[in-house]
């Protein structure tokens, strides 16, 4: 494999201890660059996510990141996670949620730096949550402790961000702010890979991956997001020629949901 | 005023009693602030009631009760552990057939003996006005273990409290800091029984961190709140129980539940009272 790869899957098998989830994924992305992961629930997308993150382990295959292997780059990876702790309980405002971002790069003990201040000011700032930053967590809407759990991942400045489903509870404006954010992830030279429901989001990926336990297609968006393809991955036609901007796929459970990623 | 303080300058055991309190306020305070926040209420209990057959067994052959619930405590943490990775179960079920399995095996020992019945209820509700200072040593000694612990490891706490994935791919091993959680726990509930008995240690976790969590904005502070409730539960319980001759153990755990209610109610009442005004602001 070539070092200059950011992440570089051959031959991969994804899943848990008793079951295989997906196999023979096969990719390669370079620094810049984007990957969109679609697919119902249990397709393998989170799946994917936690096996590039070190969560779950490599049961076939090559998945290199960083060049080395996923649990031992994971502290240059930021993940952001479908799901939280109950966070209506948690006393943490969403100043320390962000600033919890910069944990892995000081470890146990090591002391915070300004420079680390500038970081998690600069990440509430691009995710537009400043002014919520005193506020306890647990008074946040559902879209705002959204935002401020993407901008914990922003504060990783990490050069891989893995983000599932982003979006979700965003409204226009936020989901505004998160492409930005995004965009300005890909042109400081980080790598993104993104689960999501938003067809128009996948298509401005570098690349796009069509999942249903298996791969159906990858490539760049505008070549593999066809109807004979979304119609395979989600059982469901969709004319792409009618849809308006920004498609989301409304979730149908898939026949062989996987607990695990609920 | 002396009415307040006279009780425990005039008796020396009240005085111990008191230290000892407070101790077990600031253990359970830090402890029972995890036990709120990553929901581990039930293993909490477990681990109260499931150190019985190792007591038991201490105070048979004459060792010291606190290194029979130590043993036990481990046995129990080792037992939920094989139980989650060597089958299907969740935890819960693990817990809960520890939890039975133990308590079962310390009744079975207490009535095979016909000298226990005094020892089981010091067991099962403390002794608090009995302490000596040799364990009242051992409560600071494990209250300062459990405070350091707790702000070297503040950091995978937090995030473990937040999401065990994120602690993991933040470097640090989620599996180790929830199994140091279960040991902290463990240790206050060992240095916890004899003084309010592993009945009521339980109420002590639970109640003046569940208090703090209504009212506390970090956990840092939480912990701080906690402690204090735990604090003014313990002093509070022993004039009730000095002035009323009641059970010292029970009368500082029911003020802690008290003022769990209390805290409830009163923040449930702001909220009521905030909603009414945005109403009226409509």
């Amino acid at each position: 494999m070539t070092e200059a790869l950011t992440i570089h899957a051959k031959g991969l098998s994804i899943g848990y201890k008793e079951e295989t989830v997906v196999s023979d994924i096969n990719f390669d992305l370079a620094e810049g660059q984007s990957l969109a992961l679609i697919g119902t629930n249990g397709s393998g997308k989170s799946t994917l996510l936690k096996t590039l993150v070190g969560l779950l382990p490599i049961l076939q295959g090559e998945l290199k990141v960083l060049g080395n292997t996923p649990v031992q780059s994971a502290r240059q990876v930021a993940y952001l996670s479908q799901f939280h702790a109950s966070s209506f309980i948690l006393p943490l405002c969403a100043v320390d949620v962000v600033r919890m971002g910069r944990y892995a790069e000081h470890g146990l003990m090591g002391k915070l730096t300004s420079a680390d201040d500038d970081l998690i000011h600069k990440s509430m700032q691009r995710m537009g949550i400043l002014k919520l930053a005193d506020k306890p967590l647990r008074d946040l809407s559902g879209g705002q402790q959204q935002r401020v759990y993407i901008a914990q991942a922003l504060a990783r400045n990490a050069e891989i961000l893995v983000l599932d489903e982003p979006t979700s509870g965003l409204d226009a404006g936020a989901r505004e702010i998160y492409q930005q954010a995004v965009a300005d992830e890909l042109a400081r030279g980080a790598c993104v890979v993104v689960a999501t429901h938003d067809i128009q989001e996948a298509m401005d990926c570098s690349l796009t991956m069509l999942l249903a336990r298996k791969v159906i297609a990858i490539g760049r968006g505008a070549e593999v997001i066809t109807p004979a393809a979304l119609l395979e991955t989600f059982g469901i036609t969709i004319n792409l020629a009618q849809q308006p901007l920004g498609v989301t796929v409304v979730e149908r459970d898939h026949c062989c949901d996987h607990p695990d990623e609920r | 005023m002396s009415i307040l303080i006279q009780p425990f300058l005039a008796n020396s055991f009240l005085l111990r009693a008191l230290i000892a309190g407070m101790l077990v306020s600031i253990s359970c305070g830090v402890v029972g602030t995890f036990i709120v926040l990553r929901g581990l209420a039930f293993i909490g209990d477990a681990l109260a009631h499931g150190v019985l057959p190792g007591i038991a067994v201490a105070i048979l052959l004459g060792v010291p009760g606190i290194v029979g619930a130590a043993v036990s405590a481990v046995v129990m943490i080792g037992g939920i552990s094989f139980i989650t990775n060597k089958s299907r179960l969740s935890s819960d079920t693990a817990i809960g057939l520890l939890f039975v399995g133990m308590l079962a095996l310390g009744v079975v020992i207490v009535s095979r003996s016909t000298t226990f019945s005094g020892d089981l209820v010091r067991i099962l509700f403390g002794e608090i006005l009995g302490i000596n200072t040799q364990s009242i040593i051992l409560q600071a000694v494990a209250t300062v273990v459990i405070i350091t612990i707790t702000i070297v490891g503040a950091r995978p706490f937090l995030l473990l409290c937040f999401s065990p994935e994120q602690a993991q791919v933040s470097g640090f091993s989620a599996r180790f800091y929830h199994n140091l959680m279960l040991a902290m726990i463990a240790l206050a509930v060992i240095i916890s029984f004899q003084t309010v008995g592993t009945m009521l240690v339980f109420g002590m976790l639970l109640a003046p961190a569940g208090a703090a969590a209504l009212l506390a904005k970090r956990m840092k502070t939480m912990m701080i709140y906690a402690s204090l409730i735990g604090m003014v539960s313990v002093y509070s319980g022993l004039l009730i129980s000095y002035y009323f001759n009641l059970a010292a153990g029970s009368a500082i755990v029911l003020v802690a539940v008290v003022i769990f209610f209390a805290v409830m109610l009163i923040k449930n009442l702001q909220a009521a009272s905030l909603r009414k005004g945005a109403l009226s602001h409509d």
